[in-house]
């Protein structure tokens, strides 16, 4: 069936099968791959987007039900050249190793920041436990968004 | 050499440079191996046996092959060439052979336009089994003598005793690697009947030795390609879907894409041997270790993969970074229906380092002293023996250094505070401040660096001046560590210029990096890229008669004598090597000999919170002060060592496989569980240069030893919380209640 | 696979009339896993996503199209608890009560606090109208419910005089994002206490012996909470599995439940 998703503001019509996910519609039939597949059960938090303004799983939404919805992915969250300071921050602390999970931390850590600008240590832990990091022990993550908040070095 | 960096270098080494694909990384623009993609690409899927251990009796693909969309179905007889693969030893057969040895184990893939279509095909293949009883018990295994390999150490006089024995029986539960990044591979047909084959690996080159031999290839004719790999942590330094994706490839002359989702990825690699170990340790009055003596069995699981180097270093690694006259080891790794088995992240010495730190607190509280205090007073320095093979430790271990070093550094204050994301049992609310008590503990250990017992073991560069640049060319695997940024430092560091991009080659186009393992490749490939790029260096100021290399040319005395454009005015010019750490050998009858090539210690001390009455822990805070030779890019160590840590937290308290009767119960994230942001502790960092033997700039590689402490030192924090004598991990919350 | 995109509740209540087949979509964080790695085919889907009425908040009503992070913010304090504690933020921003209910997991978080307020499911069908289900008509079994194939759970009734001391505790074997090994639920009003266990049965179950025990007594002392928790750990019926094993549940559920009263009286 065809849907219409209006992907990182621009409007997407797409055939997708019954069962498909928003998850693999983004990957496979709309060339986003930045979004990645981990564990498809909404437990690692690597397919993060924004869907109608909500940070969830994409591998959780059927695509089928997306139809008429507004989704931000990990590539529409920089602007040509111009990154997310979240990107910044990764990149600058070293928060970003094998690099799987990242798209995910970028797109959850936008939305934290978004709702709330200003959050302590544990505040952002518990929004971030969301996302599995395999790599960095979280310790760069954290140093990364505590320097977007102003809290860090 | 000089490490002099010339003037305008800002990337050299010491710096924390960003990482070059970083950047990428940050926008979703980095491919990995699953996001790669084609016009004309076929899906698949692969059947896996449903059973632990079964006969094949009959195996009908006619309804898969009858289903529209369908392109190719192949079993084992479809193999044109070694029915057997397997890295160090080939004894797994491509596709089940009559016998499935493990549950999951593959036994016919399907190629079809797409996913789903693959996905019901192979689900529709018919296949009669026969069930067999499951062999899957260790201790049994080692009995009977169904092994891998069995290891004796005997050093010094077997009959020594101390006065004071502390004895314990230890175990070690089956670890994940659980990279977030799947299995993925994607072959190309090249049209003359070879293919281009890009995969998530390890090692390319001894991927491509096993699979040119399994399809019957000549060497030239598959192509291995370095694909952008998600984690890796030991779960690819073994074949998975490589022969497979290949097969699929060849026989439909279609470009394949081959991904694994998460429960077949946890199916689809090898694992942490799980462990069974006793000990006996054995002192003077004084704390001085007399003797060691430990009987270890790992469980290798069904097939050989890489037990027979695991069990080797369980065994060397056995005593820990300690001195000691005596030692008796016996070690097995057993062949079982077990998931098979094989590399991880420790890689052997992270059960042995478990077993032993857990002895050395038992034998500290036997004689009453501190235990920080038993481990200074046994510690190993270079120069003296190993205590298990007795080969004279060259380079550096600044054992001492890191345990002072430790124990100087500030604990954290004692207030516990009333946040639940800071308390054990985290937003489940389950825990009140009153009922926390907390703990701390140390565990120290050693390691070897880069592959042992005579293993020809090298890495092969290229560093190429060009007039946009220096390329280094290498086939070493980049899984996230960093690799990538160490290259760019040295070479900028020894040819004078920031202008370094590393470039992945193919198997035909350079010769092995060996495995992104064993801590190996700071070293290893680091040591070929720092050689390639001294040659380099020296070729080209020989040619113009200069004394320096600067990002613009040739300089003599600070003068330019020649600039880059007239150094490459012939075209390019390269420098190709082959770098060889010192050589090892094997050991002799009784476990001795000169086995490896160098040693790496490190040590942690780990502060837990625990709620005894309800087995809960919050690790608050590990602190580490790690062995590192010479620091060549002090963040990306620090990720290491956050990082490792916190898969060594992962054993502690909450990772493990349930396997029972050989069938996995829990392989999905759900109930698979990694420590999430809330359960990670916060790391503090220390670390001591004494440069090494071997390796660039006197660097030692890190991957592996932050974890394999950090394990034992948070289980000595929660017994010294609880009082609990715990002997296994992970430590469950029915381990600390003791029901 | 057919897909009906409801925009009202009677056009809700007609496709599910029409099709009762159809799988109810309320969140998908269940259903998607099914499919995702089950490989479950659903034959048709009715999502309920862009239903208005189910998203109606109030403390007598919760709509079973709320989310968990609404819950988080804005529902009954036990109710709120344990909305933290479901899967991830993601997870939470996207799943319902609704769907937790249907599911009827012996896990789901938000069960104990349903059964502890003595709520009611709220049902419709087109052809037979509302049903109000006590919960404990409606969780018969392991994800097993009494809602009938043409109805559609509408709502969460809570009694309009639950009280305010409430506290919800859930184990797991991580600090966050786990499904748990045993949740529960107290309350406490001018009746007393009740005690409501998650994970520890094929249903959502009251500690009604335990409940009894310690409303019969006059004060809440050491000696008294310790046989009340005793109680609770015999009354419940657990099973050993992959995630705990039956006497870590017991164990725990008398040491939540002991807690949770403790905390009631703060």
């Amino acid at each position: 069936m065809n849907v219409t998703i209006t992907v990182n503001g621009e409007e997407r019509v797409v055939d997708v099968a019954g069962h498909e996910s928003l998850l693999n519609v983004l990957r496979n039939d709309l060339d986003l791959p930045g979004t990645k597949d981990a564990c498809e059960q909404g437990e690692c938090g690597s397919c993060t987007v924004i869907f109608d303004g909500e940070s969830v799983c994409s591998c959780l939404v059927m695509a089928a039900d997306a139809d008429g919805s507004t989704v931000t992915t990990v590539e529409g969250l920089s602007v040509d050249t111009e990154l997310h300071p979240v990107q910044e921050a990764m990149l600058a602390e070293g928060a970003v190793q094998c690099g799987f999970c990242t798209p995910g931390f970028v797109v959850s850590g936008s939305h934290l920041l978004e709702t709330n600008p200003h959050p302590t240590e544990p505040e952002i832990r518990e929004a971030l436990s969301g996302n599995i990091c395999r790599c960095t022990g979280y310790g760069a993550i954290l140093r990364a968004f505590e320097t977007v908040t102003g809290e860090g070095s | 050499m000089t490490t002099r960096i010339a003037p305008g270098v800002k990337g050299g080494i010491g710096t924390s440079v960003l990482r070059p694909d970083g950047e990428p990384k940050v926008t979703g623009n980095f491919a990995y191996a699953s996001d790669l993609s084609s016009e004309g690409m076929l899906w698949s899927a692969t059947l896996r046996s449903p059973h632990a251990h079964a006969r094949l009796l009959k195996i009908d693909i006619g309804p898969a092959v009858a289903m529209d969309g369908v392109r190719a179905v192949l079993t084992q007889d479809d193999v044109p060439g070694e029915p057997l693969f397997g890295q160090e030893e080939q004894d797994q057969p491509v596709l089940c052979d009559g016998v499935a040895r493990y549950w999951g184990e593959p036994v016919a893939v399907v190629a079809a336009e797409d996913e789903e279509t693959a996905r019901r095909a192979a689900a529709a293949i018919v296949v009669e089994w026969e069930p067999l009883a499951p062999f899957v018990d260790p201790d049994k295994a080692a009995e009977e003598g169904s092994t891998f390999r069995e290891l004796k150490v005997r050093r010094g006089d077997e009959t020594a005793t101390g006065s004071v024995v502390v004895e314990g029986f230890y175990e070690t539960a089956t670890q994940d690697q659980a990279p977030l990044g799947p299995e993925a591979g994607f072959a190309i047909p090249d049209g003359e009947g070879g293919l281009d084959l890009y995969v998530t690996s390890q090692w390319i080159h001894v991927d491509h030795r096993q699979i040119i031999a399994c399809l019957d290839m000549e060497p030239d004719q598959i192509r291995c390609h370095p694909a952008g790999i998600g984690g890796a942590f030991g779960s690819r330094e073994d074949i998975s879907l490589h022969i497979h994706v290949a097969m699929l490839s060849l026989a439909t002359g279609r470009p394949v894409k081959m991904v694994y989702d998460r429960s077949e990825s946890f199916v689809g690699h090898v694992k942490r041997h799980p462990s069974r170990m006793w000990y006996r340790h054995e002192a003077d009055e004084d704390g001085k270790l007399v003797k060691v003596t430990a009987r270890l069995i790992l469980d290798g699981g069904a097939y050989a993969h890489t037990s027979r180097a695991v069990i080797a270093n369980a065994a060397f690694f056995a005593v820990g970074p300690y001195n000691c006259d005596n030692v008796v080891v016996d070690a097995v790794a057993v062949k079982t229906n077990n998931p098979p088995a094989g590399a991880m992240r420790g890689f052997g010495a992270v059960q042995t380092c478990f077993g032993s730190e857990m002895q050395m607190d038992r034998l500290a509280e036997a004689l009453d002293m501190d235990p920080l205090e038993l481990r200074r007073r046994n510690a190993l320095a270079a120069g003296d023996p190993l205590a298990t093979s007795g080969q004279i430790i060259a380079g550096s271990l600044p054992t001492l250094a890191v345990i002072d070093t430790l124990e100087a550094m500030p604990l954290p204050d004692d207030t516990i505070e009333d946040d639940p994301r800071l308390l054990p049992g985290g937003t489940g609310l389950t825990t009140p401040v009153s009922s926390v008590v907390r703990g701390v503990g140390y565990a120290v250990n050693v390691k070897n660096l880069a592959f042992s017992e005579a293993f020809d073991d090298f890495s092969e560069a290229r560093a190429v001046m060009t007039t946009a640049g220096v390329e280094i060319h290498t086939a070493a695997m980049e899984v996230g560590q960093g690799l990538v940024t160490v290259c760019q430092q040295i070479a900028r560091t020894i040819l004078g210029t920031d202008q370094v991009a590393v470039v992945w080659d193919d198997t035909s186009q350079i010769g092995s990096a060996g495995s992104t393992s064993a801590s190996r490749q700071t070293q290893m490939t680091g040591g070929a890229v720092h050689a390639a790029s001294v040659g380099l260096r020296d070729k080209i100021l020989e040619s113009f008669g200069g004394d320096e290399l600067r990002e613009d040319g040739v300089y003599l005395h600070d003068e330019l004598v020649a600039t880059i454009d007239q150094v490459c005015v012939g075209g390019p010019v390269g420098h190709h090597v082959q770098f060889r750490h010192p050589e090892t050998f094997q050991p002799d009858e009784n476990g001795q000999g000169d086995v490896h090539a160098g040693f790496v210690v490190s040590a942690h001390r780990a502060v837990v919170d625990v709620d005894p009455e309800l087995g809960l822990v919050r690790v608050v805070q590990v602190d580490t002060v790690q062995d590192v030779g010479k620091a060549l890019n002090p963040q990306a160590i620090v990720g290491q060592l956050e990082g490792g840590i916190l898969q060594g937290v992962g054993l502690a308290v909450m990772e493990q496989l349930v396997v029972d009767e050989g069938v996995i119960r829990n392989p999905t994230f759900t109930d698979y569980l990694i420590p999430t942001f809330v359960d990670a502790p916060a790391v503090n960092t220390r670390v001591i240069e004494e440069g090494d033997h071997f390796g660039p700039f006197g660097a030692k590689g890190i991957g592996e030893s932050p974890t394999i402490s950090a394990t034992p030192a948070v289980v000595a924090a929660i017994r010294a919380a609880t009082g609990r004598d715990l002997t296994r991990v992970p430590v469950l919350p029915e381990d600390i209640i003791g029901i | 696979m057919d897909f009906i995109a409801a925009h009202d509740l009677d056009e809700a209540l007609a496709a599910k009339a029409h099709q009762p087949e159809a799988q109810l979509l309320a969140g998908g964080t269940d259903l998607m896993v099914e499919v995702n790695l089950a490989h479950h085919r659903p034959p048709s889907i009715l999502s309920l996503r862009r239903v208005e009425e189910l998203r109606e908040l109030t403390p007598g009503r919760i709509g079973a199209g709320v989310t968990w992070a609404r819950l988080e913010r804005n529902g009954h304090r036990g109710l709120a608890q344990a909305a933290r504690t479901v899967g991830s933020p993601q997870i939470r921003a996207a799943g319902t009560i609704g769907g937790n209910v249907a599911t009827a997991s012996p896990a789901g978080d938000g069960l104990p606090w349903i059964i502890a307020a003595e709520a009611a499911i709220e049902v419709k069908s087109r052809e037979r109208g509302t049903r109000t289900i006590p919960w404990n008509e409606f969780f018969i079994g392991v994800k097993r419910t009494s809602l009938a194939a043409d109805e559609i759970i509408t709502a969460v009734v809570v009694p309009e005089d639950v009280p305010i001391a409430q506290e919800f505790a859930k184990v797991g074997t991580r600090n966050a994002m786990v499904i748990s090994t045993v949740s529960c639920v107290v309350i406490r009003g001018d009746d007393g206490f009740r005690v409501a266990l998650g994970s520890v049965a094929t249903t959502p179950m009251r500690a009604t012996r335990a409940e009894e025990m310690i409303n019969a007594e006059s004060t809440t002392s050491q000696s008294v909470l310790d046989e009340f928790a005793r109680i609770v750990s015999e009354e419940v019926r657990p099973i050993t599995d992959h995630r705990s094993t039956e006497s870590y549940r017991r164990h725990a559920a008398g040491v939540l439940a002991k807690r949770l009263v403790e905390r009631s009286l703060r």
